[in-house]
């Protein structure tokens, strides 16, 4: 077992490709947790459920005969009106409240979501099928298909994207400077409502771009949006919010971290391992901080 | 203390009268019991000390999966009956059947607090929501490591040892419900002393502010400890009991069932008013007649109505309602209250 990264080289090499796309993925979602925490201090349990839901919208689409790539246009620009729609209804209520306040109600929000996709789409497990074929690498000892590619690529365009959008337009400038300081920002005749509820569902639409994606890459169940929100959650915690850099090289290390565990202590442990690196992230941050005599609040 | 002994005097024998009065809600009851224990207990943490807990629903889980394999495990080979699923080749004789729980119950109070006593020095150094997003990620990881194990039963379940053939059914529900209530007076007691003693003002200075409380000389690690300590040794014997109760223990639908009871005894607490004694059993109270009033109307939609419940308390009773009452009836609850003062602030606001 120890051995194994030398001996199946090929192995390796596959887990270590697979985990860099799927991470990828992860750093899209972990960004968009990354604004929602920095602009409006709230984290969001229920972005899983919003990336699974973006999942289901292009999942529809391809039950309908369109191209599930399409999704990619479309979920975004769904979820955005749900994003802002749950930040009129429920997120504007406890945005300036303590943090366990939003905690709660927005997993209050995740099982809501949870179960009423679990009425409107079934319980089953299903993923959109792209028909993009696989690569083979190595002699055909790794494969790789080509939708992963296709999602890691669309996943770095949109990242690219969001970040000259936030550089150089205008409401971008109003949410970093709400991020900043919102009283100041407030007297100085930004909206901070409208920028709170725009940051929410450009979160939502992040989150509906890599539901897509996820949906044609890997497969999509009601039930697995809680583990997508750890996984932001840890990323953003390793990488520190508004570190892009750092939000990629973490998401793709937790990527592979995730890979490895699959192959060596077998699939039934991978999310309980993704749980368990959180705790132990959390508890190692814990010492390193308390080393230095100084908490972060 | 003349009339508090009296309240709690009708309480208890409210309490043993209850499952000859009510025969029919014997279940209920007992489920009733163990949500108070947890919904107490969670105070412990989430009200007293500001530390809001996801994660003891670990112990509960915990000592739900040991009581049973002690009592397993005792008189036969653990891995057979696992494996045997449903149809039991052993059969526990009652005599085995009370040693067996008896002992069951020792172990899962006593583990957890070994277990909350070995990791709290870890997680407890975590502050606000890097402690509730940690305990969260604890107790989905535990349901997860758990739903892998072979030995007690891995994805399929483990069905707990079915109550001898001693009385029947009625027999069964009392001796559920007598175990849950002592567990719960036990609890409720030994809450109450430690409530009344330096330790609750440690807490509360823990929560108010840990800083200043250790710039104090206030040894706040280890109160903190302590106090997830008694946490988990109650709900390590609520989840025991449960687990008998249940007589089927799956690893995230009923042990870590952290979308459930996860949840439920945050939201009680909260719904009755975190930082109080008796907040958490009103709450808990009302939360489970509403649910079980209202779940059969909701029939499916369950959870959905859990989840507009939650939005809805956290958002419009974050106080709860003994905060209310504190609010209305300031008097009842030895606060001296100036009319003048109280009009001048509400113009203020």
């Amino acid at each position: 077992m120890d051995f194994m990264v030398f001996q199946y080289p090929m192995i390796t090499i596959q887990a270590c490709l697979d985990g860099i796309l799927l991470g990828v993925l992860f750093a899209l979602i972990a960004y968009g947790m990354a604004l929602q925490w920095g602009v409006m201090n709230i984290i969001n349990i229920a972005q899983g459920d919003l990336v699974i839901l973006g999942g289901y919208i292009a999942y529809f689409m391809y039950l309908y005969g369109i191209h599930p790539a399409w999704g990619v246009i479309v979920s975004p620009i769904i979820m955005y009106f749900v994003g802002v729609g749950i930040y009129k209804l429920v997120i504007n209520k406890v945005v300036d409240r303590d943090l366990f306040i939003s905690i709660l109600a927005t997993f209050g929000i995740s099982i809501l979501f949870m179960q009423l996709m679990n009425f409107a789409f079934g319980a089953d497990v299903v993923l959109a099928n792209s028909g993009y074929g696989t690569t083979f690498l190595f002699d055909s000892n790794v494969v790789l298909p080509n939708s992963k590619i296709f999602s890691a690529v669309v996943s770095i365009v949109f990242a690219i994207c969001l970040v000259i959008y936030m550089k150089k337009s205008k409401l971008g400038r109003a949410i970093r400077a709400t991020a900043q300081n919102a009283r100041a920002a407030k007297i100085l005749g930004v909206d901070t409502e409208k920028v709170y509820a725009a940051t929410f569902g450009i979160n939502a639409a992040l989150c509906g771009v890599a539901g897509a994606l996820i949906s044609i890459t890997f497969t999509i169940h009601p039930y697995m949006g809680l583990p997508y929100t750890i996984r932001s959650f840890m990323i953003v915690i390793v990488a520190g919010l508004g570190n892009l850099p750092g939000v990629a090289m973490s998401g793709m290390g937790l990527g592979v971290f995730e890979e490895f565990a699959d192959y060596i202590l077998g699939t039934e442990f991978r999310i309980g391992s993704v749980f368990l690196l959180l705790v132990l992230i959390l508890v190692y941050r814990r010492f390193k901080l308390s080393r230095k005599r100084e908490y972060l609040k | 203390m003349n009339k508090n002994l009296v309240l709690y005097a009708s309480i208890l024998v409210f309490g043993l009268a209850a499952p000859f009065i009510f025969p029919a809600f014997k279940v209920q009851l007992s489920i009733l019991c163990v949500l108070i224990i947890l919904a107490v207990t969670w105070n412990i943490q989430g009200g007293e000390m500001g530390y809001n807990s996801f994660g003891n629903i670990l112990f509960y889980g915990l000592g739900m999966y040991l009581c049973a394999s002690v009592q397993v495990g005792m008189f036969f080979p653990l891995a057979e009956w696992t494996e045997s699923g449903g149809e039991k080749t052993f059969v526990h004789t009652p005599t085995q059947f009370f040693q067996g729980m008896a002992a069951g119950l020792v172990v899962a109070a006593v583990v957890p607090t070994i277990v909350a006593g070995l990791i709290g020095y870890s997680i407890l150094g975590l502050r606000g929501h890097y402690f509730a997003i940690c305990t969260l990620g604890l107790g989905v990881a535990a349901g997860e490591i758990s739903g892998g194990i072979e030995i007690i039963g891995a994805g399929q379940g483990f069905t707990t040892p079915p109550f001898p053939n001693v009385g029947g059914l009625e027999a069964r529900g009392e001796f559920f419900y007598f175990c849950s209530f002592f567990a719960l007076v036990f609890a409720f007691i030994t809450i109450r002393a430690i409530y009344s003693t330096r330790f609750k003002l440690i807490l509360n200075a823990i929560r108010d502010n840990e800083d200043k409380a250790e710039a104090m000389g206030i040894e706040t690690m280890k109160y903190k400890i302590i106090g997830w300590m008694v946490s988990a040794f109650f709900c390590g014997l609520a989840g025991g009991i449960m687990g008998g109760l249940v007589g089927y223990i799956d690893s995230t639908d009923v042990a870590f069932d952290g979308r459930e009871m996860g949840v439920f005894m945050v939201l009680m607490a909260i719904l009755g008013g975190k930082g109080t004694l008796w907040g958490p059993v009103i709450g808990a109270t009302v939360f489970h007649v509403f649910k079980e009033g209202f779940w059969t109307f909701f029939l499916g939609w369950q959870y959905v109505a859990l989840g507009v419940l939650i939005v809805v308390i956290v958002i419009y009773f974050p106080e709860g309602i003994m905060g209310w009452l504190r609010e209305k009836y300031p008097e009842r609850f030895g606060e001296v209250v100036d009319e003048a003062d109280r009009k001048a602030q509400v113009e203020l606001k």
